[in-house]
């Protein structure tokens, strides 16, 4: 087992070396001109407005929370998934339990419409968008 | 393996020349630099490849070598090796106000993210540089380091399209981990073990072994694991965060030069890796579909190439056939189409694995 | 040749420790952050935990450190995390540190660690499978709802305005 990581510790510095390689290659035959414009930030050929922070979509939280919270469950379904073909029925109904489980959660998650990626914030709804402004109580 | 059987061949061979450490050394070198000269010969091949399929699709001829003047080699066959040279003798800018330290990481982890995911590919039947027992576990766990150097490369570019861009990617290649590693599990489930040769060696026998024919929920899992892998590596028609036409180039939009490069070429590594776990998983890796005809170790080699191949066909045609999916389609397409499909279909397989016993 | 790498891994996990702790800037605490979990990966392979190495690497590096990541990047502006916080009252931080230093150090010198003669093990995988479904069933289960509770308490609390 030492020897098989041992490799991928000498890989990740082998990496680190291969990736240097043509970054100094690149450095000494690369002409090198540095001019004000070419180093601003590139906003379309435009003076670049404000600095790069906007109010961010809490979404982007919201679904890196809920991976999380999958991502442990699947690191549990690895060794069951391992044992699963000597262990048999037992086996199954212990993680059937388990997946239920997460499962609910997934539901809830679900209804609360925490998945949306966009809320729908139609409050005066008429017309075809009526039926969607019901759903603004998120 | 084929470090041991490197590092046995020179102890054999030069016991006592040569401290037993350096030999180690040595028999970790050769490999990772052949794994190295392999992505680079593969990465060229592929770029070649998606320039001519894509324009056979979209009815052009792509880079043809014509005229008197051989400037883009007979057929074209120079044009990556002109686009590489290039990319070299680019001008190196990194912006006034980005984070220098993150905006140099980036690349660097990148990369090795996707080399270190090729060390446990195999290739042949003893041809594979580390034969970790936690092999399919380990690939899918490092290719969860490139969503942080994309943040990264993202929040240290400083400009708006690179952050929203990278924290896009992020979020979409963290969503379809899940539905990814839940269809492998349907691999694991059937194989028992996590070891990649062994999920191979399960498979032996002609055709009708391979796992993806064991029962009528794997073709479904591969199917779900084949489409979030294109989504991991950030292929179209989940390309939005790196997308041409909306965000400039992204995240990478102010990498020029070998940066920009090793970017790209961790892309395209990422596309072999996936499409080389889906051939072990579900395709049988280096077996041929025809017991005992063409079946020898070195024919192993000629079979996974193929079948990796075949699928990074496939994931060139798609891109080129379909329209591209806004954020919100994608991440609703995960979470309450995928994710719910790969659950019932490790629920399937289980359910028909113990009443068949099979 | 081991120890060699022993030693490099925990001099590289110590120094980014140090460094989360001690720089003023979130982002690269963050980062340093990165190399810690990794170094630890490291330290589990040397334990013959190669499946808990794996799982470092997944969830901690791909799961929680990306959360870490959205979480700063969420709250603050780029230009404006120069300073995370001040240092205060460092001469009775100091102190009071030195002297929990040197509880720990006699507390680890003096257990009596029990020694295994264990073999080296091809994978721990399937024994951990095993022992989830048999001896340990009642936490796996137990873990299933503290999952479930995690998720419905971040989700409530991340809506906000309701």
């Amino acid at each position: 087992m030492y020897r098989d990581f041992g490799t991928v510790f000498f890989a990740v510095i082998m990496g680190i070396v291969m990736v240097s390689i043509p970054l100094i290659i690149s450095w000494l035959i690369a002409p090198s001109n540095k001019t004000k414009d070419k180093l601003d930030t590139y906003e379309c050929g435009e003076e670049a407005e404000g600095s790069a922070w906007l109010q961010f979509n809490i979404r982007f939280y919201i679904i890196a929370l809920i991976f999380l919270i999958f991502d442990v469950e699947v690191v549990f379904l690895f060794p069951w998934a391992v044992v699963f073909k000597e262990m048999g029925l037992i086996a199954l109904i212990e993680m059937g339990i388990f997946l239920l489980i997460l499962c609910a959660g997934l539901a809830y998650v679900w209804v609360k419409s925490d998945l949306e990626w966009v809320r729908r914030r139609i409050k005066y709804g008429g017309g075809r968008y009526k039926p969607l402004s019901a759903s603004s109580e998120d | 393996m084929t470090v041991d059987f490197i590092f046995e061949f020179l102890s054999g061979l030069l016991d006592g020349f040569i401290s037993s450490n350096s030999l180690l050394i040595i028999s970790m070198l050769v490999p990772c630099l052949a794994i190295f000269g392999f992505i680079t010969v593969y990465a060229l091949v592929v770029i070649y490849a998606e320039l001519k399929v894509s324009s056979f699709i979209q009815d052009k001829v792509g880079p043809m070598g014509q005229g008197v003047g051989l400037h883009a080699g007979k057929w074209g066959l120079l044009q990556p090796i002109a686009d590489a040279l290039k990319l070299l003798l680019k001008e190196d800018i990194i912006p006034s106000s980005a984070d220098k330290p993150l905006f140099i990481l980036a690349p660097f982890m990148i990369f090795i993210g996707a080399f270190i995911s090729f060390i446990a590919i195999p290739f042949g039947e003893s041809i594979i540089v580390t034969d970790l027992n936690i092999g399919i576990f380990y690939i899918l766990g490092v290719g969860s380091i490139a969503v942080l150097s994309l943040i990264l490369a993202g929040w240290a570019s400083n400009n708006k399209w690179s952050l929203y861009g990278g924290m896009r990617s992020a979020a979409q290649i963290v969503s379809y981990e899940i539905p990814a590693g839940l269809s492998l599990i349907v691999v694991i489930m059937l194989a028992g073990t996590l070891n990649m040769q062994d999920i191979i060696k399960y498979q032996a026998g002609g055709i009708f072994n391979w796992i993806i024919f064991d029962n009528p929920f794997v073709p479904i899992a591969f199917v779900v694991y084949f489409i979030s892998a294109i989504a991991e590596t950030n292929r179209t028609p989940f390309d939005l965060p790196e997308s041409e036409s909306e965000l400039v180039a992204g995240f990478a939009t102010e990498y020029s030069g070998m940066r920009y490069a090793f970017f790209f070429l961790s892309e395209y590594a990422n596309m072999f890796v996936v499409s080389a776990v889906a051939a072990a998983g579900f395709l049988g890796g280096w077996h041929s579909p025809i017991q005992g005809f063409m079946d020898s170790p070195a024919w192993g080699v000629f079979w996974m190439i193929n079948k990796t191949g075949f699928l990074i066909f496939v994931m060139i045609w798609l891109r080129w056939t379909l329209p591209r999916l806004r954020v919100d389609q994608l991440m609703n397409v995960c979470w309450k189409v995928f994710l719910p499909l790969a659950l019932i279909n490790i629920f399937g397989v289980a359910i028909w694995t113990v009443v068949f016993n099979s | 040749m081991a120890d060699l790498v022993f030693w490099i891994i925990a001099a590289v996990t110590i120094m980014s420790a140090a460094f989360v702790v001690l720089n003023n800037q979130l982002i690269y605490s963050a980062v340093a952050l990165l190399f810690t979990l990794f170094g630890v990966a490291g330290l589990y392979v040397f334990l013959w935990a190669d499946f808990i190495a794996g799982i470092q690497i997944l969830v901690y590096v791909g799961g929680i450190l990306v959360l870490v990541i959205f979480g700063i990047m969420l709250t603050n502006k780029i230009k404006s995390v120069r300073i995370s916080h001040k240092s205060m009252q460092q001469g009775v931080g100091g102190v009071v540190t030195f002297w929990f230093f040197i509880f720990l150090f006699i507390a680890l010198t003096k257990a009596p660690w029990a020694f295994s003669d264990a073999v080296e093990p091809v994978g721990t995988v399937r024994e951990i499978g095993v022992l989830l479904l048999t001896d340990f069933l009642l936490p796996f289960e137990i873990i299933s709802l503290l999952l479930l509770g995690a998720l419905i308490g971040a989700a409530v609390l991340s809506r906000g305005e309701s």
